[in-house]
């Protein structure tokens, strides 16, 4: 559901036709209306979540409800005796925020200097991109680790070190994209009316490769999830006592067979998110591939 | 063509040098004294700067990062502040634990990949096709952790009980010893990387079955077998090299996840380990390991990528 309300929001000053036709395409896939439902019903689970769990459960989810392993409640409790439901419930929430500030910081970073390097060209685009190949020799993974060594496992750190190694990537299909539209003539005929560069990133050249883009929102959306999830789930990510998929996958596993609901709850919600914003990434990209095409012919 | 080889040789060797400048600087940046942190808080001050002296901190910051440099060069990775001993004896045998995983999953994924890629593409929009490309799909949006739980709960706990879902090689035994222990990891990190092959295999490959060369061969009356093997998949290496190569520098990154999830006595555990321990040496060499075999499987992809184009083949003849 934001997923696709996202790109809508920060694609202001566009023609509003360019916009809803490429989601009008994407949405005859069935890989849309999938994704989106899937994607929608673990948002509202994240979202809902918080004020749901205290209700199920009567108490807050980092309180103890009674013995461990105890069939108390829906799904019973944890090895320390927590509400299995109620974490749960709240344990989307952070995952979703962390993921969703850092595919924006990603993106927006990305796609400003793809499409300066794409624009300007010359030493600044030769300078840009091979910072971006020292940046791409690590696995984004190793690189969060390495930050977390040094720095610790804060909140906010995920999100930086996850955007800015996101932005190196969304910078390449930026640029690419950019590359294509540059020597256009509507780029031309602005470039004569002296108007200056920055708004011509904004207003010609913004517009035109908003589909590319798209697809890289979904995409940096999947990544999103499974780094900070997988961060999480490593025990150098959202930190406890906080109720969090991932870090409950790594809390409950040792009991799987005890208590499954503590692994496979937060595990299938992971899974249908990640599968959820995937689906829609690639409807996007079916659809502007689409788009393409038929503009070739 | 081989000076095209020796400039994008030249261009690695530069990365690798920007990517240790860039490891060290994570040193500088960690708050505290390291002297201090491996001394404990009731440390007396002559003890701390005898320390300091000998840890070389006192040294300007360009010696301190060519020391380190040399000592790289010289197999000497540096002292881990949790064991206190030298990093390279803590990763001398996780190393090769870790080599297993990943040629294992390697040799797998590659082949499946490529060889589901390419049936998926001759037989574009049937069943076969929009099977492979949904459940693919599917499985590349996965972390590799959700995927390793998945395969626990099928195969190792609740429903059939096949495989170990720990590793049970105690330490110094080399993990080979014990086959089954390899299952579930490998199946995983195949099942990471498959996906992502195939589909690139399969969007090659509609290209090139789509191209004027194959249909040439078609109409000629060249059997579809022979168009596949002679005409279609040598063009198709080039750019799958490329993706492959990503996916098995991915797997070196994958591997850490799959690693803890596991208890598999790899680099990847120790990485994590040293990260919760702030063990900074350890995370260093690792990191700089990890990112030396993605540059080197990166470098070939590319020297394959020239080797398999036709138009770099003939200018380097003129």
């Amino acid at each position: 559901m934001t997923a696709v309300e996202i790109p809508r929001a920060d694609a202001e000053g566009e023609p509003p036709t360019h916009h809803s036709g490429l989601f009008r395409t994407a949405w005859a896939f069935p890989q849309a209306k999938i994704g989106t439902a899937l994607t929608a019903l673990v948002v509202l689970v994240a979202v809902l979540g918080p004020w749901l769990g205290p209700l199920v459960a009567g108490h807050e989810p980092t309180e103890f409800a009674g013995k461990p392993f105890k069939p108390v409640g829906i799904a019973g409790t944890d090895g320390l005796g927590r509400d299995v439901l109620s974490r749960f419930l709240a344990g989307g929430t952070t995952l979703l925020l962390y993921a969703v500030l850092a595919t924006a910081l990603g993106i927006v970073l990305g796609a400003l200097l793809g499409m300066i390097a794409g624009y300007r060209g010359g030493l600044l685009d030769s300078l840009l991109m091979r910072a971006n190949d020292v940046l791409l020799s690590f696995p984004q993974l190793v690189i969060a680790l390495l930050a977390i060594a040094v720095i610790g496992p804060k909140g906010w750190l995920l999100v930086l070190i996850i955007g800015l190694t996101h932005a190196p990537r969304t910078a390449l299909v930026a640029r690419q994209a950019t590359v294509a539209v540059r020597d256009h003539d509507y780029i031309r005929a602005a470039e004569m009316y002296a108007v200056p560069r920055g708004q011509i990133l904004v207003q010609e050249i913004l517009p035109n490769i908003t589909g590319p883009l798209m697809v890289e929102i979904g995409l940096r959306l999947t990544y999103s999830i499974g780094y900070i999830a997988s961060l999480s789930f490593l025990g150098l990510g959202i930190q406890p006592p906080t109720a969090d998929w991932g870090l409950m996958i790594n809390e409950n596993r040792i009991a799987l067979v005890v208590q499954p609901w503590g692994v496979l709850l937060p595990v299938l919600a992971i899974a249908l998110l990640a599968v959820g914003t995937n689906l829609l990434a690639d409807s996007l990209a079916s659809a502007a591939a689409g788009r393409t095409r038929e503009t070739r012919s | 063509m081989s000076r095209m080889i020796l400039r994008r040789l030249l261009v690695s060797l530069v990365v690798l040098w920007l990517v240790s400048l860039l490891v060290f600087v994570a040193t500088l940046l960690l708050p505290g004294d390291p002297a201090r942190a491996i001394l404990g808080q009731q440390a007396t001050p002559e003890r701390i700067s005898a320390l300091r002296h000998q840890l070389h901190l006192d040294d300007p910051v360009w010696k301190r990062y060519l020391d380190w440099l040399g000592g790289l060069f010289t197999g000497d990775l540096g002292t881990s502040t949790s064991t206190q001993g030298p990093v390279t004896a803590l990763l001398g045998d996780r190393i090769s634990a870790s080599l297993v995983l990943l040629v294992l999953a390697a040799v797998l994924a590659v082949p499946i990949g490529l060889a589901l890629g390419t049936w998926s593409s001759v037989r574009r929009g049937r069943a076969t096709d929009q099977t492979i490309s949904g459940v693919s799909l599917v499985i590349a949006a996965l972390p590799e952790f959700v995927i390793g739980v998945a395969l626990i709960v099928l195969f190792s706990t609740t429903v059939f009980k096949l495989f170990p879902s720990v590793t049970l090689t105690t330490p110094g035994e080399p993990v080979w010893r014990q086959p089954a222990q390899l299952v579930l990891p490998v199946v995983t990190l195949v099942l990471v990387v498959t996906p992502y092959i195939a589909r690139m295999m399969r969007a090659t490959m509609n290209e090139v079955l789509d191209s004027g060369y194959v249909e040439m061969a078609r109409l000629k009356g060249v059997p579809e077998r022979v168009v596949l093997r002679r005409h279609a998949l040598p063009h198709a290496v080039g750019p799958v090299a490329q993706v492959v190569a990503i996916q098995l520098a991915w797997l070196t990154g994958g591997v850490v996840v799959v690693e803890f999830l596991f208890r598999y006595p790899g680099i990847g555990q120790a990485l994590i380990d040293a990260v919760a321990k702030r063990d900074v040496a350890v995370v260093q060499a690792v990191t700089l390991l990890i990112a030396a075999v993605y540059i080197v499987v990166n470098l070939l992809a590319d020297v394959v990528g020239i080797l398999a184009n036709p138009r770099l083949r003939t200018e380097a003849g003129r």
